[in-house]
């Protein structure tokens, strides 16, 4: 074969490139859809409350995502410090996932109920009073703002949409379970119910 | 994986990589010469041409080596569809002979400090070093890296215990957690503003800083009213209720007159978290004594 047909025949080149780049997406990502051990959720997980979803959104608004892991990998050094191992059937709720790619603080996947509501709180207003150490922005504005539940309804239904098995009477009490909220009461319903499903032994 | 999807896959890797190795040997089969020359492949933009000379040797060699070594990998780990490949490897079962390994190598000294009366271990060097590091990655987020607490977190070096500091109550506290709640004016919900005035200042007089003595003595029946079910007719605390003694000058809450009054308004409500679904029962008792050896 000729290197001249491909260089000179830009409709033949497009054809090959598309080949080439879903040769990846085909083989690892395509299968992923079918196979049950990433599809099914495990035992006992329940998709998020009106008030962890916001709790979850304001999350990443606040771009926690950006220093915070949520993925223990399979290795003794992290399921020492943060527990079981991450697995596939904790996350098939999630839209988006929010396992995140750097540590610049620790992994989140299972602080949920490590630390007292009161901790969170005191941590969230101002990080350096619980952990003098930490380089963790504080997020004051949290307590001083309500949360905005005009949405809520609609996020609950799309992800209904998308599979989550949320009933209509839980989207239609959405937005009045929401009332009087102040964020961190959200951001903290969400940091505590992280990982708790699967909770095992270090 | 399904038996389809297993071949799709399959035919996918191995299609790619033989693909390549294909690749490689066409372009060179069309290539006229072997040797480099000054021939170029004719075209020219703004004067720039393009030799047609073949891919250095050891290029086409490197090349040809990455395909070998797919295969190979493929042959090793995990890469087409159902087959295991032939060292049998999975995360899971690395993460279990990582773990065994180490179990091997600590788990008797940690069975041995497990079984160790808690007064006994915080006397062993070692078992404290060990017990450090656990503090450190587990208690120090709440109790500082000196253990020394916070407003609202106890300090853990001090004798003033809120649920015993005896090796039994350390050892429950870190197993099952402890719930402390003070209820908003005690259990005195109509408790006027002037009462709440009389009786933060009775609390001052424990430790002699009252700030109106009128005050303080009023207060003495508000606090028989609202606070002794818990603090105790002396102000002395219930430590099998977590009830802070009020007498002895430590304060977990701030100790002024604002603060103290900012506690009977609305109340105080704190959780140290159970740690027995966290940490296993031997490292619980090596943290017991780490934190007894504290103040002992």
């Amino acid at each position: 074969m000729k290197h001249e047909i491909v260089e000179k025949n830009i409709g033949l080149m497009i054809v090959f490139i598309i080949l080439v780049i879903s040769g990846g997406f085909l083989a690892e990502v395509l299968p992923l859809f079918f196979l049950k051990s990433v599809n099914e959720p495990i035992e006992g997980l329940e998709p998020l409350s009106a008030l962890e979803l916001e709790g979850r959104d304001i999350y990443i608004r606040e771009g926690c995502h950006v220093c915070h892991t949520q993925q223990i990998r399979p290795f003794r050094a992290e399921t020492e410090r943060y527990g079981h191992y991450s697995v596939a059937g904790e996350f098939v709720y999630e839209r988006p996932f929010l396992w995140g790619s750097k540590r610049t603080g620790p992994d989140l996947a299972r602080v949920g109920g490590r630390y007292s509501d009161a901790w969170q709180r005191q941590h969230l207003y101002n990080p350096r009073s619980v952990v003098p150490e930490s380089n963790m922005p504080a997020f004051p504005w949290l307590f001083e703002d309500v949360v905005n539940h005009k949405g809520t309804a609609a996020k609950l239904s799309a992800l209904q949409t998308l599979g989550v098995p949320y009933t209509d009477e839980q989207i239609a009490s959405a937005a009045g379970e929401l009332e009087g909220k102040f964020e961190i009461e959200a951001l903290v319903a969400y940091l505590q119910q992280l990982g708790t499903v699967l909770s095992d032994k270090r | 994986m399904s038996t389809f999807w297993s071949i799709w896959v399959s035919v996918i890797v191995l299609g790619t990589v033989f693909g390549c190795w294909w690749l490689l040997y066409a372009t060179r089969k069309s290539q006229t010469t072997d040797v480099e020359t000054e021939k170029t492949v004719g075209h020219s933009f703004d004067g720039i041409e393009e030799y047609d000379n073949p891919l250095p040797k050891w290029w086409f060699y490197l090349y040809l080596s990455t395909c070998v070594f797919a295969l190979g990998y493929l042959a090793l780990y995990p890469g087409l569809g159902n087959f295991n490949g032939l060292l049998n490897w999975t995360s899971t079962n690395q993460w279990e002979a990582e773990v065994a390994a180490a179990d091997e190598k600590y788990g008797e000294i940690y069975a041995q400090y497990g079984q160790t009366p808690v007064v006994e271990l915080a006397q062993d060097e070692d078992a404290l070093k060990i017990g450090q590091r656990l503090f450190a990655n587990n208690c120090s987020v709440c109790h500082g890296s000196a253990a020394r607490g916070q407003v609202g977190f106890p300090n853990l070096t001090d004798d003033d215990w809120l649920w015993g500091g005896t090796p039994e109550a350390i050892l429950q506290t870190l197993h099952n957690g402890r719930m402390g709640n003070m209820p908003a004016k005690g259990v005195m919900p109509n408790m006027t503003n002037e009462q709440v005035d009389q009786v933060v200042n009775y609390v001052l007089s424990f430790s002699g800083r009252e700030k109106d003595a009128a005050a303080a003595e009023a207060g003495k029946a508000v606090f028989a009213q609202g606070c002794v079910a818990c603090h105790g007719p002396e102000g002395k605390g219930i430590e099998a209720m977590g009830a802070p003694n009020l007498t002895d000058n430590v304060w977990l809450y701030g100790s002024n007159y604002e603060w103290i009054k900012e506690t009977v308004l609305h109340g105080r409500q704190n959780e140290m978290p159970a740690q027995s679904g966290r940490l296993s029962s031997d490292q619980i008792q090596i943290l017991a004594a780490y934190v007894y050896s504290l103040s002992n």
